[in-house]
């Protein structure tokens, strides 16, 4: 099934491709103050979202492939990460915390993000049991990388007319991203060199102290003042709501487009564990047994996938 | 034995090991003077400008040298199967990390006690702000490389190449570390800003990745 599905999807997909590009270049309205430039925003913003999704997704299956190791620490980590999400639920509420959204953010939509991301906790590990979880968290990270490379390519090709430099140093929003790219490059790079059995765990590892990092790359700088624009959605920057449809409508398609690209790389990554399981029960089987009983093996069936 | 025991016989027994061989706190001296001796034919500051460098050149010096001495930690217990010793054995993980920690954290500050006039030779440096400072600055940060490093240097043995997988593995995490350091150091040296601000960020580092090693340098030992 999966054959047949993948090449209409992927016509489907590019056909959505072709008409959010239509739509950002030729019928978005030219921005007042930039003119044609801003329009790399279409391409931008979408990507840096998609990043940041993927990033988000290889932390929640690293911490579900960590937390499996063990039923005690499952349950530990399930209710820390229940209530967690009640917390984040209920916070925005308070007066005190409210005065701490920035202007246009509304503590419903904090709210929900909170329970959002408790559901896709919970949702990663139902999905991706077991060793299916490392092979998504690989997946998220390979093609959040690429995602990211877009965002840091687009960015300075932005800046340059509009700002007059090409990289702003210390500026809050590309310094945490430029950080986050280098963090996940070294994840990629920790499962290129590590060739024990244990690299998913080392990997999964990393992936926690990456998440635990970018915090605190936004706080150190803290006091610089960011040129970057605000944040087109709960940010309190005001955008034309053609200019937003058009924005959004590219962001399903890089969705769309990342998906693809997601399911080919993780059946990619299956097939390629299933020939190696099976590569090392034959040599197994090969020395142990003899040559007769091969055949009763289940090799020769999952050889035959690839 | 109890917790604290197991440590500081291990501590005990990594500077034992370091007083007779100095293998790594003469590498790593050896190499931070290169380091900033290459710094001085690199840049030649005037006496202002040198205030404003210095914080920047100082940490990368001992970011640098400290990755020496964190590759031999573990390196060492390879040989006759000390570490499989140390998996095998009731004693728990994070007592070991700790002694790990903190004789690295001996070495490296003093490394630093002995590198700190050097800088203050070649660049001509006169600190304006509260030099005092330096102190809390100076542990802080070096706790928050060294913690980190030990924990990725134990990771990295798993690894190919694992003495080139260390700084791979440390630098981007310790980014944000390394911004406080600098940016501390910097504003103690030129006295125009308050490093308050630094100096928590710092131990907000501390604290949190201090809690994430302890809480999963089981794991790390542990995967063969």
């Amino acid at each position: 099934m999966t054959s047949k599905l993948f090449p209409i999807l992927a016509v489907l997909t590019a056909i959505f491709l072709a008409y959010a590009f239509y739509l950002a270049m030729f019928i978005a309205p030219t921005d007042a103050l930039q003119g044609d430039v801003y329009r790399i925003i279409y391409y931008h913003v979408p990507s840096a979202w998609t990043a940041f999704l993927l990033f988000f997704i290889n932390f929640v299956a690293s911490v579900q492939f960590l937390a499996n190791a063990k039923p005690s620490t499952k349950r530990v980590v399930n209710w820390i990460v229940i209530v967690v999400g009640i917390i984040g639920f209920i916070a925005p509420f308070f007066p005190q915390v409210k005065a701490q959204l920035p202007t246009g953010m509304y503590p419903s939509s904090v709210a929900t993000t909170a329970l959002i991301i408790v559901g896709l906790y919970f949702l990663v590990g139902k999905l991706f049991p077991g060793q299916k979880l490392d092979m998504l968290a690989l997946t998220a990270a390979e093609v959040g990388v690429v995602f990211c490379t877009v965002v840091l390519v687009t960015g300075p090709i932005w800046a340059r007319p509009v700002w007059g430099i090409w990289w702003a140093p210390g500026d809050i929003r590309l310094t945490s991203t430029l950080v986050l790219w280098l963090i996940y490059v070294s994840y990629l790079v920790l499962r290129r060199f590590s060739d024990s059995a244990q690299t998913q765990k080392l990997a999964a590892v990393l992936a926690v102290f990456g998440a635990l990092d970018v915090p605190q790359v936004y706080f150190s700088i803290w006091f610089f003042r960011t040129q970057h624009p605000q944040p087109v959605i709960g940010g309190g920057g005001s955008i034309d709501p053609r200019m937003l449809h058009v924005l959004l409508l590219s962001w399903m398609a890089f969705l769309c487009f990342a998906s693809l690209i997601c399911w080919s790389r993780y059946n990619l990554e299956r097939l390629r564990r299933e020939v190696d399981e099976a590569e090392a029960l034959e040599s197994l089987n090969g020395s142990g047994l003899p040559a007769g009983s091969n055949a009763s093996t289940r090799i020769p069936v999952s050889r035959s996938t690839k | 034995m109890s917790f604290w025991s197991i440590t500081l016989a291990t501590l005990a027994k990594d500077i034992r090991l370091e007083w007779r061989s100095k293998d790594a706190l003469n590498a790593m001296l050896f190499f931070s003077l290169l380091v900033v001796v290459i710094f001085v034919f690199s840049f030649d500051p005037l006496a202002e400008e040198s205030r404003h460098i210095v914080g920047g050149l100082v940490w990368v010096a001992f970011l640098f040298a400290a990755v020496v001495a964190l590759n031999q930690t573990w390196a060492r217990e390879l040989r006759n199967q000390v570490l499989d010793g140390y998996r095998v054995s009731p004693a728990p993980a994070t007592a070991l990390f700790l002694a790990k920690v903190l004789g690295n954290f001996i070495f490296v500050s003093v490394l630093e006690a002995l590198m700190a006039p050097l800088f203050v030779i070649f660049y001509n440096l006169h600190v304006l702000g509260p030099a005092w400072q330096l102190i809390p600055v100076a542990l802080l940060g070096t706790w928050a490389l060294v913690v980190n490093g030990t924990f990725f240097a134990a990771m990295s043995l798993r690894t190919r190449s694992r003495e080139l997988m260390l700084p791979l593995l440390l630098f981007p995490v310790s980014i944000p570390a390394v911004l406080g350091m600098v940016a501390a150091t910097t504003n103690i040296l030129t006295g125009e800003n308050s490093a308050h601000f630094y100096i928590v960020l710092l131990l907000t580092y501390d604290v949190v990745f201090t809690t994430a090693c302890l809480g999963l340098f089981e794991t790390v030992l542990q995967a063969e």
